[in-house]
């Protein structure tokens, strides 16, 4: 700050009353509503302040109080999940939680939504989406290791989703593959429950010594703040707020200029030169200016550490003439981070972001008078109690009923669809073609995934896994989460979500160790809203209880709805795990001619929410899978043990498109296609066996010799386990029998179809690009 | 041995090249910043992947005039055996190094996975340890790989040798599928006149351990210090 | 010392294949325009420079093209060099 700024520190900080500024609207019922705040939360700001709020003031407000900085709705929900295990060294409430890998090392991780950016502008929310997760995983001192992408879409038969879809993906790649972090999976589904709602959430990890840990904290009165990187411009004013309300048809037009643009170049400078910083130890504290920018990475740095913060906008590095205090307070401007620096330091710190190219500037101090205030020029413009800023934002229990339209739906009698029986090959190359099924390899070859040259699995496996260089250690990552078993059942949907990415994790022979959340919902002000995320938590809860993974943080993503209706319910599990040998790294894929398939975990005749009834009767109806998390328990710790005794020829789970899916997968998937020869005993519905999508099943494949000793672990553990049939010769048969009813093909038949979908209908639409 | 890896802002597959020198063995590696003016005394000099300057207005144009390209200029002149992989590649010919240009691969998409390239020429400081044909397994992963040269320079180096990699598939052959970026001749790499200096996109820095799933770039490294052994002996 | 703004445009060269400019005249078909013929897509960079006469912005502003500006094994570009509108360099 420069010496002429009048300080304030002197006086009783309450009665420090900011005049209105020339040109600032008048606070009336309708800016506040304009702000986001109801009625009752501006009487509460009222409350707080003594007094009626300045408009840049009330900017403050919004912005923190709202649903994607104040978790409002969602926060006491939360505060029922399992957050603690002794490895967990950071839990919820920083920039990404942090976990203890042995050797002295910590592993950092988060997953983000960038969901309304990216339903405006598909490429730079996306884009943006991987900045910002990169950036929460580098200011706690970690270097980024792996990125994944949990992605939605409405189905492919539109042109607008094929848009929305190429150009998020497209955002994905463009900015993982500049900054250099390998993407090593993640998924996609497509349902036309997220027409207009595409979700995008992005997962990041990092690796960093224990002891460099660092936190967002602004602590030690007198210390210097400085903004580090990017300077600010207007993009994304209100983002924050943006990001937490419904779209409505016209939001395509009228919210263009909220998009934020992403600098990939400017990003991996700045990573390079926030651990730098860090390990200099001229710092105390460093937080990313994500969503609401200045406003709460600076209140929240004050809030985590008790004290105050005073922030001249005129010493603020902008790249627009005449930007005024709420402007430069609430700018989404990427690619910047607010520093809390040791005093005297300040051309330490300006040395090391100069070798980087980047400029750093003090913008203010570390106050102990617990306000955050804000100046222009050295006069006042607000003046707001730090803690209630952060901590105050009121919390709601609401009403949640279940809808009726989903108590009809699962009521739905499918007695009627499970009648096929003889011939099942059509419809079973059919679902091969749903993109929900066929290979994601369009995706993931637009995506670096061998850079930092540590990927032992890449994407298109159950979970991806990186080496950790100088150990024999390796940490797997995967997401999970289907919408459609959500819908029908929040509670058993997200236990399913937890049991799924636990279960992808195991096949990779990686042990299930902590979880990250991203909980996307539609407007919860609505009591069948708000049901399926109460539901949702509980279902997660218990899930992450029983298997010790507890939730180290994540991100909620309220109001996902386009003209009011709300997409499918959908709880993200990111999950990590920890292999102590990275040789025991397991693949879903086949690899040897006259290898034994087994099956582990029963298959029950469910068809409900199955990508089998959608694709095949247009349908989303009947009760979702059943998880039995104990059972889930038991197959988890048997797939290990024999993955950790190195049993396993592949690992694969069973999910959509059931088992007939499953066995397609690890047919093709690898370098050779293989055939498949299966025989069933069971004289459920063929339906059913095939393409049900019981959870709590996992196809191995092992040597012939070790077969009985996949079943003893099996049996050990009191999994079900049969061996249902052999590994065929390359290009050869690919048949499944029951007793009712056949798939028969070739296996480059089915290859051709799995590799060859979404190709195909993304053909399409490099011609209905808009330019 | 010691072996320069040049970081520009925005590289990143300096630590990368660094790693694989450290664990093929042989070979010092050191970082040289792009400010630096001097290469100091090394054997070799590697110019690394990623997106120098965000490869804003053409990847590699900025990098090239970065102060380290001076000594890299003057290195590669005296004879000094030096490699760009992907956007090392992009900066060599930027650069004039290296004849013609990398364009946007003819899918306008990125493109990461495993392609196959044949060893065209043993006569390079960079591939006696290979077979004349061997085919590689190796990753790519760039936006603009798609090598354009002028009729005349193609039977340039078509005539003198010059093509050291092609894009084949699995069993050797040029098919159209093989060739992942649209490149003239199916080009994955090539070298200067006086073969000294090798521009190529796919990563051998990243197929050089088991864990990594292939160890077919490790010949490139092997070859070098054979090389380098050769020259200071 | 005048200001000058200067235009530069930059073309791929004529016959190189331009899978962008190819990409939307596919996308221009489908949208049912008649009648489109070739589309080249190039870039425009847009600076302001101060020189002491046209002629020798021009000058220097040819000599940033043919050095970073443009790649002469795949581009062609134009100039256009116009004075900055009432506004006078300072200096």
């Amino acid at each position: 700050m420069s010496d002429s700024t009048p300080t304030t520190s002197t006086v009783d900080p309450e009665t420090v009353i900011p005049a209105p500024r020339p040109g600032d609207p008048e606070i009336t019922p309708e800016v506040v509503e304009a702000h986001g705040l109801s009625p009752e939360e501006y009487e509460r700001v009222v409350g707080v302040m003594g007094r009626t709020p300045t408009f840049t003031e009330l900017g403050v407000f919004s912005a923190m109080w709202s649903e994607h900085c104040g978790y409002k709705n969602s926060k006491r929900l939360l505060s029922l999940l399992p957050t603690e295990a002794p490895w967990v060294i950071q839990g919820p409430g920083e920039n990404a939680g942090v976990i203890d890998v042995g050797d002295g090392m910590a592993l950092a991780f988060k997953i983000e939504s960038h969901n309304h950016p990216s339903a405006v502008e598909p490429y730079q929310g996306a884009a943006t989406g991987v900045g910002g997760i990169l950036r929460d995983i580098f200011t706690m001192g970690a270097r980024p290791i792996a990125v994944l992408d949990s992605l939605r879409f409405g189905d492919l038969d539109s042109g607008r989703n094929r848009y929305l879809f190429a150009g998020v993906v497209k955002g994905v790649g463009d900015y993982g593959n500049c900054v250099g972090i390998p993407n090593i999976g993640g998924e996609v589904f497509f349902d036309r429950a997220y027409d207009g709602n595409p979700l995008v959430n992005a997962m990041a990890l990092g690796l960093m010594k224990r002891e460099e840990l660092i936190k967002g904290e602004a602590s030690g009165t007198g210390n210097p703040i400085m903004a580090v990187g990017a300077r600010t411009g207007r993009d994304g004013i209100h983002g924050a707020t943006f990001a937490s309300e419904e779209l409505s048809e016209d939001s395509d037009e009228a919210s263009r200029p909220q998009v934020q643009v992403g600098d990939p170049f400017t990003e991996k400078l700045l990573l390079e030169a926030s651990l730098e910083l860090i390990r200099s130890g001229h710092i105390v504290g460093i937080q990313d200016m994500g969503a609401a920018g200045v406003t709460s990475s600076a209140s929240e740095m004050a809030g985590r550490a008790g004290s105050g913060v005073e922030l001249e906008m005129a010493d603020v590095p902008v790249r627009e003439e005449g930007m005024t205090p709420y402007e430069i307070l609430l700018s989404e401007s990427q690619e910047r981070m607010l520093v809390a620096a040791r005093k005297g330091r300040e051309e330490d710190v300006r040395k090391i972001l100069a070798k980087w190219e980047l400029e750093a500037e003090v913008i203010g101090e570390v106050t102990d008078d617990g306000y955050f205030r804000i100046l222009e020029d050295g006069v006042v413009v607000a003046n707001i109690p730090a803690l209630p800023l952060t901590d105050g934002c009121p919390t709601y229990e609401r009403e949640g009923i279940e809808g009726d339209d989903v108590k009809e739906a699962r009521a739905r009698d499918l007695t009627e669809f499970l009648a096929p029986e003889g011939d099942l090959t059509d419809p079973f190359l059919r679902l091969l073609g749903s993109p929900n099924i066929a290979s994601k390899r369009w995706i993931y070859d637009q995506f670096d995934t061998t850079v930092r040259t540590s990927t032992v699995v890449r994407p298109g496996s159950d979970a991806g896994v990186v080496r950790l260089r100088g150990s024999r250690k390796a940490i797997a990552a995967t997401t999970d989460c289907n919408g459609r078993y959500c819908w029908l059942n929040p509670r058993e949907g997200a236990k399913a979500a937890v049991a799924e990415a636990a279960r992808n994790l195991v096949c990779t022979g990686a042990l299930p160790t902590a979880v990250t959340n991203n909980l996307n919902f539609g407007n919860p002000l609505k009591p069948h809203i708000y049901f399926q995320l109460r539901e949702a938590v509980l279902g997660m809860a218990e899930a992450c209880s029983l298997f010790e993974t507890p939730v180290t943080g994540g991100n909620v993503s309220l109001f996902n709805e386009t003209d009011g209706v709300a997409i499918y319910p959908t709880p993200v599990i990111g999950m990590v795990g920890l292999l102590d040998d990275v040789d025991q790294a397991t693949r879903a894929f086949f690899t040897h001619e006259g290898d034994a398939i087994l099956v582990l975990g029963e298959t029950r005749e469910e068809i409900g929410g199955s990508e089998y009834l959608y694709r095949e009767h247009d349908l989303v109806a009947g009760e979702a899978p059943l998880v039995d998390l104990l059972a889930e328990r038991r197959l988890q710790h048997a797939v290990l043990g024999m993955a950790q005794k190195g049993l396993l020829r592949s690992a694969h789970d069973c999910a959509e498109g059931g088992l007939a899916a499953a066995l397609a997968e690890s047919a093709v998937g690898g370098e050779k296609a293989l055939g498949v020869k299966v025989e069933l005993t069971s004289r459920l519905a063929p339906v059913a066996v095939f393409f049900g999508e019981s959870t709590g099943r996992v196809v191995l494949s092992c040597a012939p010799d070790d077969e009985s000793r996949v079943l003893d672990t099996a049996r050990h553990h009191g999994v079900p386990a049969a061996r249902i049939g052999t590994v065929g010769n390359e290009g050869g048969a690919f048949a499944i029998r029951t007793p009712l009813g056949s798939i028969e093909t070739s296996v480059n038949e089915v290859r051709t179809r799995y590799f060859g979908a979404l190709p195909a209908l993304m053909e399409r639409t490099r011609s209905e690009e808009p330019v | 041995m010691k072996v320069a890896v040049i970081t520009f802002p925005g590289s990143n597959c300096d630590y990368d090249c660094y790693h694989a020198l450290k664990t093929l063995g042989g070979f010092e590696p050191e970082f040289r910043w792009h400010g630096d003016r001097e290469l100091k005394g090394v054997d070799a000099v590697f110019l690394p992947g990623g997106f120098s300057y965000g490869d804003y207005l053409r990847s590699g144009a900025i990098a090239r005039f970065s102060p380290i390209m001076e000594a890299v200029r003057d290195f590669a002149r005296s004879g000094g055996p030096v490699v760009g992989i992907c956007n090392g590649f992009q900066v060599l010919c930027e650069a004039g190094l290296l004849p013609g240009a990398l364009l946007a691969n003819e899918s306008l998409l990125f493109r990461s996975y495993d392609i196959h390239i044949r060893v065209e020429t043993l006569r390079t400081p960079f591939t006696s340890a290979y077979e004349r044909h061997q085919v590689l397994r190796i990753p790519i992963a760039h936006g603009d790989g798609n090598y354009h040269a002028d009729d005349e320079v193609l039977a340039e180096l078509e005539g003198e040798d010059r093509i050291v990699f092609r894009y084949v598939s699995p069993a050797g052959d040029l098919t159209p599928e093989a060739n992942p970026n649209g490149s003239a001749h199916h080009i994955a790499g090539i070298v200067n006149e006086s073969r000294n200096v090798l521009g190529m996109m796919p990563h051998p820095e990243r197929a050089v351990e088991p864990v990594l799933g292939s160890t077919d770039g490790a010949g490139l490294f092997a070859s070098l210090r054979a090389h380098l052994e050769g020259a200071l002996a | 010392m005048s200001r000058f703004d200067i235009e530069v445009r930059v073309k791929p060269r004529p016959g190189l294949l331009d899978p962008q400019g190819k990409a939307i005249h596919h996308a221009l078909e489908s949208l049912g325009y008649p009648g489109v013929g070739e589309v080249r897509v190039g870039k425009v960079i847009d600076l302001t420079l101060e020189a002491d006469s046209e002629a020798e912005a021009r000058e220097r502003a040819d000599e940033m093209c043919r050095k970073l500006l443009s790649n002469p094994v795949t581009e062609d570009y134009q100039l256009r060099v116009r004075a900055s509108a009432g506004k006078e360099a300072e200096g």
